[in-house]
């Protein structure tokens, strides 16, 4: 009896290894097989996760651009924010993400894979992951604009603006930088235009169009006097503000480690240089902002925190971390200079800041992979960088303003001045965000 | 009986409050209001541009008393609100004809 209790103990215990090895006996090839198996599904769960981290940045955009305005603007801001990506979305499972990474005849961009149409050709799920990871940024590039344009913008018009970008504007750029990723093949990226996770694709393209944007709808009631001096329209929430930069910060980590797109030991360097040139920025700001306005400016120090980022973005696998510091901390300098001067010398009125943050700081980016690039220093590198920054400037500013400017002269850009006046959510979307709570003026 | 409302500064409120208390006045009612006197607002910096806050946030006292202890409740206001500095508010004083407590429909000092 003994004998058999044991026989029945020791079946129990291999029973689950008799059962999951059955079949063939591991060999070498096998095994490497596996490993390689493993390998490809981390890079799945790692693009994804990141793809993931970066959709969380449009509630950072959300949050910064509501705090760094007033109360009576909330819903439509949120609203934007949220149509942004959910147009957006479809927009670039519509036509994007073809335009952008379809293989192409023209070289200037793709002409194949609409509506997933290269999954129904060879079933590689890989596309979904790839697409999932690209649609996010082109979300980013979209919603940056509506910050520039905030508090005056006619919400019918901006939906039309937003579809625009995801649909055409962003891809067509990013297919002449990053085609290659999947089957398309860029110009840019032939001469050797590095911009790793999108200071120019993404946030350049995106702080163009919010130039045109702020330009074409003017600036808001009260921003200047009439001998055009710029007068203070203080933001509802600086908590906000400063909750939606954190968020951004965060999101950043999806955004730069996960352009890999595979999950290998680059990431970690990656990390290290987006964290220094934020923080960098943030601190330059800061001390900026004090040296120039008398006070460490909160925006501006969050501003500063954005600046690094983008800053980092184009570079951030291609710079040592004392370049990433050094890139963050020229562009918490810049970020602060480049908004008084956009407000007091040419007058433009760009609420958040997206012009100087995203549009300025993503070509000094673009330009410092160039120049503080590991592998060397030469100028035909810097050269193509230029070329590239100037192209982005070229295709997004002219095309953005055009687009604006139709959509002025036919359904209207801008709110009429009493819709402006009383709050374009109680005038566009009928209701208020915050009822419950006393306003003065 | 005479009503005093004194408009004092926000930071002033808690230690104005705990005086009177402690020296048995009845009640008071207090509200946030804004405004200017001779302060005229004050200014803020925002993004590096200045800006004009025209109505500066106060907070307004209401307290009805008798007669006779008019004087000192205005002198605790004064001690417990006064800095020296322009900003420092107001008091007025106003003749009240009548009070009733609603509850016990007492009319008159006892109804204070």
């Amino acid at each position: 009896m003994k004998l058999l209790n044991k026989k029945i103990i020791l079946f129990l215990i291999l029973f689950p290894a008799v059962v999951f090895c059955k079949g063939t006996n591991p060999t070498v090839e096998s095994n490497a097989n596996d490993i390689a198996n493993v390998q490809i599904n981390v890079n799945y769960v790692w693009t994804l996760l990141a793809a993931f981290l970066v959709f969380f940045m449009q509630a950072g955009f959300a949050m910064v651009e509501t705090g760094l305005t007033r109360a009576k603007n909330a819903i439509n801001i949120m609203m934007k924010n949220f149509m942004d990506f959910s147009l957006g979305s479809l927009a670039y499972w519509l036509v994007g993400f073809g335009l952008m990474f379809g293989a192409t005849t023209t070289g200037w961009f793709g002409t194949n894979g609409f509506l997933f149409g290269d999954f129904i050709k060879d079933k590689d799920p890989w596309l979904f992951a790839f697409w999932m990871f690209q649609v996010v940024f082109a979300a980013t590039a979209a919603t940056i604009v509506s910050g520039a344009m905030a508090e005056r913008t006619k919400f019918v018009g901006y939906l039309i603006y937003s579809v625009v970008i995801s649909a055409f504007i962003y891809p067509i750029f990013g297919s002449w930088a990053w085609g290659s990723l999947y089957h398309g093949n860029g110009w840019l990226e032939n001469l050797g235009f590095i911009d790793f996770a999108g200071s120019t694709v993404v946030h350049s393209v995106g702080g163009w169009a919010a130039l045109a944007g702020a330009i074409v709808l003017g600036p808001r009631i009260g921003k200047f006097t009439k001998d055009g001096r710029p007068k203070a329209i203080p933001g509802h929430n600086l908590v906000l503000v400063a909750l939606g930069t954190f968020i951004l910060w965060f999101g950043w980590f999806g955004f730069n480690p996960g352009s890999t797109t595979a999950a290998n030991t680059d990431i970690a360097l990656i990390a290290v240089t987006t964290n220094l040139a934020a923080a960098a920025g943030a601190v330059a700001a800061m001390f900026t902002a004090w040296f120039f306005i008398g006070k460490p400016d909160i925006s501006m120090s969050l501003n500063g925190a954005l600046a690094g980022l983008v800053s980092i973005t184009a570079g951030c696998a291609n710079v040592s971390p004392t370049g990433a510091v050094i890139i963050g901390l020229i562009a918490g300098m810049l970020v602060v200079n480049s908004v008084l001067f956009f407000e007091r010398v040419l007058k433009i009125d760009d609420p958040v800041g997206a012009v100087s943050v995203h549009g300025v700081c993503g070509a000094w980016g673009t330009l410092a992979v160039g120049i503080f690039n590991t592998s060397g220093f030469n100028l035909s590198a810097v050269g193509v960088q230029l070329l590239g920054i100037g192209a982005a400037f070229l295709w997004v500013f002219p095309t953005a303003f055009i687009l604006f400017k139709i959509i002025d002269k036919t359904i209207g850009l801008r709110v009429s001045e009493d819709e402006e006046l009383n709050g374009l959510d109680i005038e566009e979307h009928g209701m208020e965000a915050y009822p419950d709570f006393e306003k003065v003026f | 009986m005479k009503k005093i409302e004194a408009i004092i500064r926000p930071s002033k409120l808690e230690g104005l409050h705990a005086e009177l208390q402690e020296a048995g006045f009845a009640g008071i009612t207090v509200t946030e209001v804004r405004g200017y006197g001779r302060q005229k607002g004050h200014k803020e910096i925002y993004r590096g541009a200045e800006y004009k806050l025209e109505f500066v946030p106060k907070i307004k006292i209401e307290l009805v008393c008798p007669n006779e202890t008019v004087e000192k409740a205005i002198k605790i206001i004064i001690e417990k609100s006064k800095t020296g500095k322009i900003g420092d508010g107001k008091i007025f004083i106003v003749n009240i004809e009548d009070a009733i407590r609603i509850r016990t429909e007492e009319s008159g000092e006892s109804a204070l």
